[in-house]
């Protein structure tokens, strides 16, 4: 009796057939939609820092290392894949990729860092992205400049040089 | 070097244990979903398995929490060694969204030392098992930190440390025209 019934599972095992992906050979291909790590381009982020404010987790850092420079840093640690940095950018500068395969041994290998360089305003002393809407802004006495020679001054004694790659878990207990 | 002390150490199977230390619950159902016949880890001799005691591997998943950090470090010292330590999903990996509330402590690596780390949340079934496939030394990581720099400024450098000269005539030192 019993070794019939056993057929009977062995049958019915038969019959369903494989259900195995064969992953690590050949992925499946992913979902339309997948929303892996978002991707930042540097040449369409205009710094406007709307993806650090909407980012539900805070993982995107916007600070001004000086007056022309301006750091964003995405750490990726606690990031939640939920794309609201690429729905609000106006630049359409994030992408989320299809890239989900991101095991690693050093947490920092996620990180991304985008160094800007921005104009200033001279109205508001704010710094904005050069090639932009707001060109119209390069207007004479909308920056600092150099009015007599038509040349741009480089307020700021700060450079970047010898700056550390920043931690980010220091960051986040800041 | 932690490489080698895995092929070394793991070679022939991995039992992993499972401990949630307070996430949704999202990563632990993609893991299951990894041992399920889908993705089948068994194939590769990855176990899982009930106590921390017959464990080579920890997965975790959620954050250190108050409650729980306790548990986590209590169960990370009855592993025998050599041990690993996987943190799976954005909460293990950083804290998650959550990660300054008042019951987070944070990353699970501020209670025990993780090896490895598979961001996501939740991350894909495959996603994990390539991370311990990396771990394996079966594939390289495909991720590297991507930095931006502005090597040339897109103005010439004036620094007002650079001027020289008084009243009408100012001029700067090492100018160039644009
Ligand atoms: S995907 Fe979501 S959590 Fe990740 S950086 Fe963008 S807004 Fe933040
Ligand atoms: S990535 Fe988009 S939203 Fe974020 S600072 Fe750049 S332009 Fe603004
Ligand atoms: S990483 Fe996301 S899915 Fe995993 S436990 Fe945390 S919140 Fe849940």
């Amino acid at each position: 009796m019993s070794i019939l019934s056993k057929l009977g599972e062995t049958l019915v095992c038969l019959k369903a057939g494989r259900v195995t992906l064969p992953y690590p050979a050949e992925a499946k291909p992913l979902p339309e939609k997948f929303r892996g790590r978002p991707i930042f381009d540097a040449t369409k982020c205009i710094g406007c820092a709307g993806c650090a404010n909407n980012c539900p987790a805070r993982e995107i850092l916007v600070y001004d290392v000086c007056q022309e420079i301006r750091i964003l840093k995405y750490l990726g640690r606690h990031c939640a894949y939920c794309g609201r940095c690429a729905d609000v950018c106006p630049e359409k500068a994030i992408t989320m990729s299809q890239e989900f395969e991101n095991g690693t041994n050093q947490i920092g290998d996620i990180q991304q860092r985008l160094e800007l360089f921005m104009s200033t305003c001279q109205r508001c002393g704010r710094c904005f992205k050069e090639p932009s809407v707001l060109e119209q802004l390069k207007m004479k006495g909308y920056r600092f400049d150099d009015l007599e020679n038509e040349r741009w001054i480089f307020r700021s004694q700060a450079t970047l040089k010898g700056e550390p790659a920043v931690d980010d878990l220091k960051i986040e207990l800041d | 070097m932690l490489k080698n002390l895995c092929q070394k150490m793991f070679g022939r199977s991995l039992w992993v244990y499972h401990a949630n230390s307070g996430g949704c619950n999202g990563c632990d159902i993609e893991v299951l979903n990894a041992l399920t016949p889908y993705y089948d880890v068994e194939r590769f001799g990855i176990k899982l398995v009930g106590s921390p005691r017959h464990a080579d591997v920890m997965l975790c998943q959620g954050p250190a929490m108050r409650s729980t950090a306790q548990a986590l470090k209590r169960a990370y010292d009855a592993m025998p060694a050599p041990k690993l330590v996987f943190a799976i999903g954005s909460c293990a990996c950083g804290g998650g969204l959550w990660f300054d509330s008042y019951s987070v402590i944070g990353p699970v690596e501020k209670i025990i030392p993780v090896s490895y780390y598979i961001p996501g949340c939740p991350p894909r079934p495959e996603a994990i098992i390539y991370g311990v496939a990396v771990a394996l030394g079966l594939v390289d990581k495909k991720t590297a930190p991507v930095a931006f720099k502005e090597l040339e400024l897109p103005i010439p450098q004036y620094h007002p440390g650079d001027l020289r000269g008084e009243g009408e005539l100012v001029v700067y030192e090492k100018a160039e025209k644009v």
